[in-house]
């Protein structure tokens, strides 16, 4: 991924001619740092102070920040960002881009809160962060198994569903929320299943199959929910609490303590598994043939690794990480569960995926990045005095992230060569 | 969607394990398939009608993988409908005691279910013999199909929607948003103008299509640009399209101030689809002129599709884009216009809705799934414009009997039965495998859409 990543940019002027990706992230960075820059100066009266606090782990320790120069400041990054990119070629498009992006949003966070009586609660904000961008992460993960093996899985939303709806009914009726996530895990994996047997073995084509299983599992839950839970809530579908477990002396780290070391199971789970996947799919025998049947896989047929069998097993593999998944949005959440209470998360967990390249670590920071505009958005509708903002149009903001991520500041991505396509032996 | 394409011509059984038998099939599929169509004239020569049939219904040709994927549908919901129903799972349990009351309590819920959804669509028995007794008006009996066809005119137009896009080789799963944008075009215009009808109406019809258009020709434009996937793009601005009418109900100009829930002030007598109860056969019912429009619309996109050069290139790009490139078409304005037109379509589902059933305003329901609906319409109508009136007319009349039989069945049994029908109908290969079906001469067909 990274040799492809470095010969784009020293090719990209050959390629695009004068508008080279750099070009045109530097002129969108540009934009917005001098939108952040007119806010600053119009926007925000002199003398405002911008209240920030670590909530859960220094409670007593309240900052004010000079809203004015803040939001000043933070444009000036964002536009300087942008002007740098566009003046000279880096090595490190994405981080740069990163850089920009994450000024750009400080300085509207702080304009937000530079109001009277508003204080940025650091901790929860980042808490919030970690725990929107969960199921995210989860999803593209799913996504990376089945699509470096050469499967469109756009069914991630149904898995998600399934393993939500299962995972609430079996954590109900045993009790116990860990058989809940076992059994939400082997939903996602016999939606999987279908995938696999109908995308692999009947060669029907991965996106309408995908689409259509995602209405399939949404009938499905949605009659059962009808016919079985709704009548009995509480012997079906209870919220139950789930423990958080709270790591020593990590935990009190002020910021990232609370977010990432005192959690609940799921948290520690996808700290595992992002760099277990990675490592398995960049450092392993099995990731060598993944990626090679997911690329060409005519090629590896003839070095004798079985192509199909292999996209079986791994599409069944990614269905339980995306059960699981699911399983947070109902048992991790400590919800019950509710008809279509996806939300369309499965397919912003598939712009994950292509943001993030089909990297379990791109993944990962794709995740984070959609979680903190979810979370910003909820903090935003929740400031006193209300927001500058209309909250529908707050709440259109992860989607149009997703939109404009997707559409292009990253630059065209490059998908698995055999990406969607059924292998037939010849 | 394209017949006989690659992935539609599926080796005859199985691609895991290395059976010879389908290596030689798929070896020679040309020469097999010379073979049948040869063999076939011959037997239809020597055998009489009835082989013939029985030839035809055991071969997996489009119509009977239709046919065979309603049935297996309906066999699986019904499988749902006792495992589902607490009574019938109870007289499981002393099956081996007493196996005649959990066939026929199993038997009951099913048939329960299913004559509701029929009596509910198309005919009720009951107000049939009430009508006989001289008890009930015609209007009474027909009041079924009124509802079917009420539900029908969105269906079929979203259907539309979706199937044109697909001939592009698009998939254009944003439906549910430029539903909702042709609803608040249509919906906006009906209230705000003051017009004779002869214009008002047409006026609110097309500002809703306009509407459609503009949003759906983002994801297209997106793709032509960018390379953003349509999917993708679409999807997140069916979200946009949600919020963005959320919005739009809480603005002044919109809202309707004597009533306290939010919902838009109500569409002019003006704009609104007359009725058909004009004719005396039809007094008192639901069904508007809505379907005329939908089937005149479908009528149009025949017409686009299969007499026009801009249908031409549609179709061109979507069997090859390259292809089509190098022959000199324009990709990129292909994909523009084409999700442009298939947002109006369903711009005009929008504007049927809004302007044809109550409360003739704008809420935040109004759109309901039919965006989504349209998506399994166009697959069972395999984007063709007859095939998609004829699967409208069909899952409208699924809605239009699980609506007024509520207490029977749930809403959700519908979307279950669409879906599952639409993968049996995706999955032929499956179809033909589960009931050991013969291979129809040219391949087995199948629907197709672009990935990454």
């Amino acid at each position: 991924m990274t040799t492809v990543a470095v010969a784009e940019t020293a090719e990209s002027t050959a390629l695009h001619g004068f508008w080279t990706r750099s070009r045109k992230a530097g002129v969108a960075l540009a934009v917005l740092g001098i939108g952040v820059l007119l806010i600053g100066w119009f926007g925000v009266p002199m003398g405002a102070e911008a209240g920030v606090r670590f909530n859960l782990t220094f409670p007593d320790l309240a900052v004010a920040l000079p809203a004015k120069q803040m939001v000043l400041g933070m444009g000036a990054v964002c536009a300087a960002v942008g002007v740098l990119l566009f003046a000279t070629e880096r090595k490190l498009f994405m981080l740069w881009v990163g850089i920009g992006i994450t000024a750009m949003t400080l300085g509207l966070l702080l304009w937000s809160i530079s109001g009277p009586g508003a204080v940025l609660q650091i901790d929860t904000v980042l808490k919030g962060t970690v725990l929107l961008a969960l199921p995210l992460i989860f999803g593209s993960l799913s996504g990376v198994l089945c699509e470096r093996s050469g499967v469109i899985n756009v069914g991630i939303e149904g898995q998600f569903l399934a393993g939500a709806f299962t995972g609430a009914l079996a954590a109900t009726v045993t009790g116990n929320p860990f058989v809940g996530i076992l059994a939400a895990c082997i939903a996602g994996s016999l939606v999987t299943f279908v995938l696999a047997a109908l995308a692999v073995r009947y060669m029907v084509d991965q996106v309408v199959l995908g689409v259509v299983l995602n209405l399939l599992v949404l009938g499905l839950t949605g009659f059962l929910f009808d016919r079985i839970m709704k009548e009995n809530e509480s012997a079906t579908n209870l919220a139950q609490p789930f423990p958080a477990w709270k790591i020593p002396i990590l935990s009190d780290i002020p910021g990232i303590g609370p977010a990432l070391f005192n959690q609940n199971l799921f948290v520690y789970l996808a700290m595992v598994l992002v760099p277990l996947i990675y490592v398995m799919v960049f450092h392993s025998r099995w990731g060598l043939r993944t990626r090679a049947v997911g690329e060409h896989p005519a090629a590896a047929d003839t070095v004798g690794i079985k192509v199909n069998s292999l996209r079986f097993r791994n599409v069944l593999i990614a269905g339980l990480v995306s059960g699981l998944g699911g399983a947070f949005l109902t048992i991790g959440q400590s919800l019950a569960f509710s008809e279509n209470m996806t939300a369309g998360k499965g397919f912003i967990a598939l712009a994950v995926l292509i943001v993030g390249r089909w990297n379990p670590i791109g993944a990962l920071f794709g995740a984070l990045l959609f979680g903190f505009t979810m979370q910003v958005e909820q903090f935003l509708a929740s400031v006193p005095g209300g927001s500058p903002v209309p909250s529908d149009f707050l709440r259109m903001l992860p989607y149009l992230v997703t939109i404009v991520a997707v559409a292009g500041l990253i630059g065209r991505v490059r998908a698995p060569a055999a990406d969607g396509k059924p292998y037939i032996k010849s | 969607m394209t017949d006989a394409d690659k992935p539609g011509r599926a080796p005859d059984d199985d691609t895991l394990d290395d059976d010879l038998d389908d290596e030689t099939q798929a070896d020679e599929p040309e020469v097999q398939a010379a073979d049948a169509e040869a063999k076939q004239i011959e037997e239809e020569r020597r055998r009489g009608f009835g082989a013939t049939f029985i030839g035809y219904v055991t071969t997996a040709n489009t119509v009977m993988v239709t046919v065979y994927s309603f049935l297996l549908s309906m066999v699986i919901g019904g499988v749902l409908v006792i495992v589902s129903d607490p009574e019938v799972r109870g007289t499981f349990g002393y099956f081996f005691s007493r196996p005649t009351d959990a066939l026929s309590a199993s038997w009951e819920a099913v048939s329960g279910v299913y004559t509701g959804l029929f009596s509910g669509a198309i005919l009720n028995f009951d107000t049939l013999d009430r009508y006989f007794a001289d008890d009930a008006t015609l209007a009474q009996v027909l009041a079924p199909l009124s509802e079917t066809l009420t539900y029908s005119s969105a269906l079929i137009l979203a259907g539309l929607a979706v199937g044109l896009a697909f001939r592009a080789g698009l998939f254009n799963i944003g439906a549910q948003g430029q539903v909702i944008m042709g609803v608040v075009g249509a919906g906006v215009v009906g209230f705000a103008l003051g017009l004779p009808l002869w214009l008002h109406l047409p006026l609110a019809i097309l500002a809703g299509g306009v509407a459609g258009f503009l949003f759906g020709a983002v994801p297209g434009a997106l793709k032509a640009w960018t390379g953003a996937h349509e999917v993708i793009t679409s999807i997140m601005l069916n979200y946009v399209a949600l919020y963005a009418l959320g919005w739009i109900l809480t603005s002044e100009f919109v809202r309707d101030p004597d009533k306290t829930h939010a919902i838009s002030k109500e569409v002019a007598d003006t704009a609104t689809l007359p009725r058909l109860s004009e004719f005396e056969l039809f007094t008192g019912l639901r069904v508007n002129l809505g379907i005329l429009v939908a089937i005149a619309v479908a009528v149009g996109v025949w017409w686009l599709l299969s007499k026009s050069t801009l249908g031409y290139r549609m179709r061109a790009v979507g069997l090859n884009a390259n292809a089509s490139k190098t022959a000199g078409m324009s990709v990129s304005s292909t994909y523009i216009t084409t999700m442009g037109l298939a947002g109006g379509l369903a711009g005009l589902a929008g504007a049927v809705t809004v302007l044809g059933i109550h409360p003739y305003a704008l809420t935040h329901h109004v759109a309901g799934e039919i965006g989504f609906d349209g998506i399994t319409v166009a697959l069972l109508g395999r984007a063709k414009p007859g095939g998609i009136v004829a699967a409208g007319l069909l899952f409208g009349a699924m809605r239009a009997g699980a609506s007024t039989m509520q207490s029977v069945i749930p809403l959700d049994m519908v979307t279950l039965l669409q879906a599952l029908i639409v993968i049996f109908i995706a999955a032929p290969a499956l179809v033909k495998a589960m009931l050991h079906l013969k291979v129809p001469t040219g391949g087995l067909a199948t629907s197709t859409a672009k990935g990454w």
